[in-house]
């Protein structure tokens, strides 16, 4: 077996080689399903990130993916990846659609969720969390991994309905600190 | 309940020694923005396992070489840093996007937040991106960054060092780190580099030279290999 490759920091100056212009757009613009997801990455003081980077993966809205390890062999031209560099006041956005839902290995199915990771200087490592929606209140209590995850921080997964799209900020630490995951 | 899914395993995990901590103290800025709540295990099902494929129309010829402008030449030494992207299993890993990012030969980055009192080189950009063949080979040309001073406590210098972003094929295998060059003397004084506690994981981050990869009358090469988490076992064969 291979020794594995180390993570590092992005630092201070990821703006340089990670942002695409058409990054934010999970959809095409003109598609007249989609929504902006919108939030804030806040670090432990509260204080706005404003060199962060938020990335997201999503199933479509059937719950497909566009990648050859979906069992299911349904291809789909959905490109599901989001990316977008916070901005100075630590906020971002991404344009989407809801994902579907997407089976378990035991085939329970899981809540419309988006896999989120978030970069910056002074994380050695991405962090990994995951968007839920608060108006999919009765797939959220029929989710397995969100019952994993101590009811009084669940709400820290949920994005909240805004008019026409999603807010979901990003406490990367102290109060009401964002749920993340190890992957 | 849908129909079960006959879902690929999933990847390895780190076993603690590989990574850096989240929190680690001789890198002030990890204080204020590393989780301080322990991480939830994620299982690996779909979304985890599956990741974007978008390397194509994401490079051009000259998205490799960061060594020209339209303008010129970038003013350094320029060299040429290859490697293979593989996995834990030793399985190549194809067509997978790799973007870079880094400093000029002076130290200095391209980026409005750096007031680092070293020139700024016209020529240079610092940004390259490349696909990885089918046998998951990469190739780039470049100069060789300066190191530059940070801030993080009295005297701290940064080690010349190349950013490296990879997707992989799935959303675990997403990797960002830093590629170093051989038996840099700020090593043993540089708090992210050092982050990474164990040696042996240590030195895969830094580069070899490479004799037989340089151009004669032209440029230096340095070898450097990534390798992205495995799968964690062969699906069960039914017998």
């Amino acid at each position: 077996m291979l020794g594995l490759t180390p993570a590092q920091t992005v630092g201070p100056y990821l703006s340089i080689g990670l942002p695409w212009s058409d990054g934010p757009l999970v959809v095409p613009e003109t598609d007249p399903d989609a929504f902006w997801v919108r939030g804030v990455l806040r670090d432990g003081a509260g204080e706005p990130v404003p060199d962060g980077l938020i990335e997201t993966w999503q199933a479509d809205p059937d719950g497909c993916f566009a990648h050859p390890d979906d069992p299911r062999g349904r291809h789909t031209s959905f490109r599901g990846f989001g990316r977008c560099p916070t901005a100075d006041a630590g906020d971002w956005a991404i344009r989407t659609r809801k994902p579907g839902r997407v089976p378990d290995r035991e085939g329970v199915l899981q809540a419309p969720h988006i896999d989120v990771s978030v970069f910056a200087r002074g994380l050695l490592n991405r962090v990994v969390t995951r968007i839920y929606f608060a108006d999919e209140a009765e797939a959220n209590d029929a989710d397995p991994l969100l019952a994993t995850v101590p009811e009084h921080r669940r709400r820290t997964l949920l994005a909240e309905p805004t008019g026409g799209g999603y807010q979901f900020d990003i406490r990367l630490r102290g109060e009401h600190e964002t749920v993340f995951f190890a992957l | 309940m849908a129909e079960p899914l006959v879902v690929p395993s999933g990847y390895r995990r780190d076993d603690g020694t590989v990574h850096p901590p989240l929190d680690y103290a001789g890198y002030r800025s990890t204080a204020l923005r590393a989780p301080s709540e322990p991480l939830i295990l994620l299982p690996h099902n779909l979304t985890e396992l599956t990741g974007p494929l978008l390397g194509e129309g994401r490079v051009s010829s000259s998205s490799a070489d960061l060594s020209v402008q339209p303008g010129g030449e970038a003013l350094g030494q320029r060299i040429i840093v290859h490697g293979r992207v593989l996995d834990e299993n030793a399985r190549p890993v194809p067509h997978t996007l790799i973007e870079v990012w880094q400093a000029n030969a002076a130290g200095r980055y391209l980026h409005r937040v750096d007031r680092h009192d070293a020139p700024i080189d016209p020529n240079f950009t610092g940004v390259g991106r490349v696909l990885t063949d089918d046998q998951g080979n990469y190739r780039l040309v470049t100069i060789k960054p300066g190191a530059y001073p940070w801030g993080n406590h009295p005297n701290a210098w940064r080690p010349a060092h190349i950013h490296f972003s990879l997707f992989g094929r799935a959303f675990t295998q997403r990797l960002v780190t830093q590629m170093y060059f051989p038996d840099d003397p700020l090593f043993a004084y540089d708090p992210i580099f050092n982050s990474v506690r164990d040696e042996r994981a240590r030195r895969r981050m830094v580069s070899h030279f490479d004799m037989d990869a340089t151009v004669d009358s032209w440029a230096l090469a340095f070898r450097f290999d990534i390798v992205l988490r495995g799968r964690d076992a062969t699906p069960m064969e039914q017998p």
